[in-house]
């Protein structure tokens, strides 16, 4: 018990850092840019097959029940509301914290255990500002943007599902889709995701900054990170949703 | 003590890590110019004296004084600055597997001197790789390197910044015997050249007895002895002799 009010006071020490570091400069802006790009573009394949396969699977599955009440036609606005307010921001969330978090979780804690980061330390670098917060910000401004996007494919795959059973176009299903999406639905699935992606960047950081014990903590902190994160993310979309349902 | 300029004192440097006291007591000071070397066994609190030279650590009792300041005080954006005037060689070298040599190099310097062009940084880069002789592994990954390569490159990535003291973790451990005197030539020439002060940690006796200009025994925590490398081996002191000759048998095995 003494041990888990040490480690959870431990990781809100290392996120007041993360929030203090963030605005002071120097900024590492091409670090930044590299992560996007190793969070964002490294995960696209994975996102495109994952959405499509979600949204044709979900479909199916959901046509039998509509149609037993005659009620296909709502399969778009069904589709748009599963995958835009819970599907795409949650297996986005999922599948980077699997991808993302536990290599960051690795990198950070080997680069840990093999004196990496004391070396950047001890050449009046801050490890800190360049290897957590420029991670952290990839992945709280790249999973809404790869959640927006598997939803979007999402949709595209179930839109290929209604195709090979009913005539429909192109147009008038993403029209039937976006009838019953609000405002409130996109940023509620951009500020979860940001949620989300902040929690599995400061928890795959966490885990490998404080790495010991050789490579197995190496291991350990991978494994850790994408365990408590995947947790982290399961909470999280619980108390969001409570909250967001409160406002509409 | 009889030098000029005293650039590294530590007084009274105790340390423990729970119940194991590591560091009980330590007194030390380094003059400006000199080359000093602990040497002790392995878990002897080397490593631990001076990661707390460096700032890595902080002491749980004694003061650390680096070029006039007290390190164990600073507050992180001094102590950053004043790292720039410390240069630190790690054990396992600690190269940044991800980046090229070349980007190693770069990293500390263009951060540290962000008014350098990019042709003055290059230009910083290949001096620091001849210094080392290494040029030709400019666009290498670390990993493409030998161990004794990486031990340049990570003191030339040190020396980048042109710093006034060197700190060298075990310099010479894992190397070959071949490969172990041109570290400690280059140890020397790091002096010479850069006009640097050092502290070498070390077990190996072929590097105390050439690089250093001061040797200390560590034992237990404690400094057991200190003087020139004939000094402190002329002693009876078992502890003192036992590591000389386990030493000397080490060395005639070829590390075997």
């Amino acid at each position: 018990m003494r041990a888990l009010f040490f480690r959870v006071y431990d990781i809100y020490q290392f996120t007041l850092q993360f929030w203090k570091e963030v605005f002071i400069p120097p900024y590492e802006l091409r670090e930044v840019l590299n992560q996007f790009f190793e969070v964002g573009i490294r995960s696209l394949s994975i996102i495109t097959l994952t959405g499509f396969i979600t949204g044709v699977v979900f479909t199916k599955q959901s046509r039998s029940s509509l149609a037993e009440f005659g009620a296909t036609s709502w399969l778009p606005s069904l589709m748009a509301i599963a995958l835009l307010r819970a599907l795409a921001p949650l297996v986005t969330a999922l599948i980077i914290a699997g991808k993302v978090g536990s290599n960051i979780g690795a990198e950070i804690g080997s680069m840990r255990v093999t004196e990496q980061i004391d070396a950047m330390e001890v050449s009046s670098t801050n490890p800190f500002k360049f290897l957590v917060v420029t991670r952290v910000l990839a992945t709280t401004f790249i999973v809404p943007v790869l959640a927006i996007y598997m939803g979007g494919i999402g949709l595209f795959g179930s839109y290929l599902n209604v195709l090979r059973n009913e005539q429909t176009s192109f147009t008038s299903f993403f029209q039937e889709a976006f009838v019953r999406i609000g405002f409130m639905d996109l940023v509620m699935l951009v500020v979860k995701s940001a949620i989300y992606g902040f929690t599995i960047g400061m928890t795959g950081c966490y885990y490998g900054y404080t790495a010991q014990q050789g490579t197995v903590g190496v291991g350990r902190a991978a494994n850790t990170a994408v365990v408590v994160s995947m947790f982290l993310i399961f909470i999280e979309e619980m108390v969001l949703v409570t909250i967001f349902n409160s406002f509409r | 003590m009889g030098c000029g300029k005293v650039v590294i004192s530590l007084k009274g440097i105790r340390k423990s890590f729970g119940p194991l006291e590591v560091l009980k007591g330590v007194d030390l000071e380094v003059c400006e110019g000199e080359n000093v070397v602990v040497l002790g066994r392995s878990g002897s609190g080397k490593s631990v004296l001076i990661k707390i030279i460096a700032g890595l650590l902080k002491p749980d009792a004694g003061e650390v004084v680096v070029l006039g300041e007290r390190i164990d005080l600073l507050e992180a954006r001094a102590l950053q600055q004043l790292r720039t005037m410390i240069g630190f060689s790690f054990q396992g070298s600690a190269l940044y597997d991800g980046m090229t040599v070349r980007a190693n190099l770069e990293f500390p310097l263009v951060r540290n001197k962000r008014q350098l062009s990019a042709p003055e940084v290059d230009k910083a880069i290949r001096k620091v790789l001849e210094d080392v002789g290494l040029v030709r592994s400019i666009d290498q990954m670390p990993a493409e390197l030998s161990g004794g390569q990486k031990k340049r490159i990570g003191i030339a990535r040190t020396l980048i910044l042109q710093p006034r003291i060197m700190l060298y973790d075990e310099p010479t451990a894992g190397l070959d015997p071949v490969t172990s005197v041109e570290i400690n030539e280059l140890i020397n020439e790091v002096q010479r050249e850069y006009n640097t002060s050092s502290v070498i940690i070390t077990h190996d006796l072929t590097c105390a007895r050439t690089t250093g200009n001061r040797v200390i025994m560590l034992s237990e925590g404690c400094f057991l002895r200190e003087g020139s490398f004939d000094d402190v081996f002329d002693t009876d002191d078992p502890r003192v002799r036992d590591f000389y000759q386990y030493n000397f048998i080490e060395t005639s095995n070829g590390g075997k």
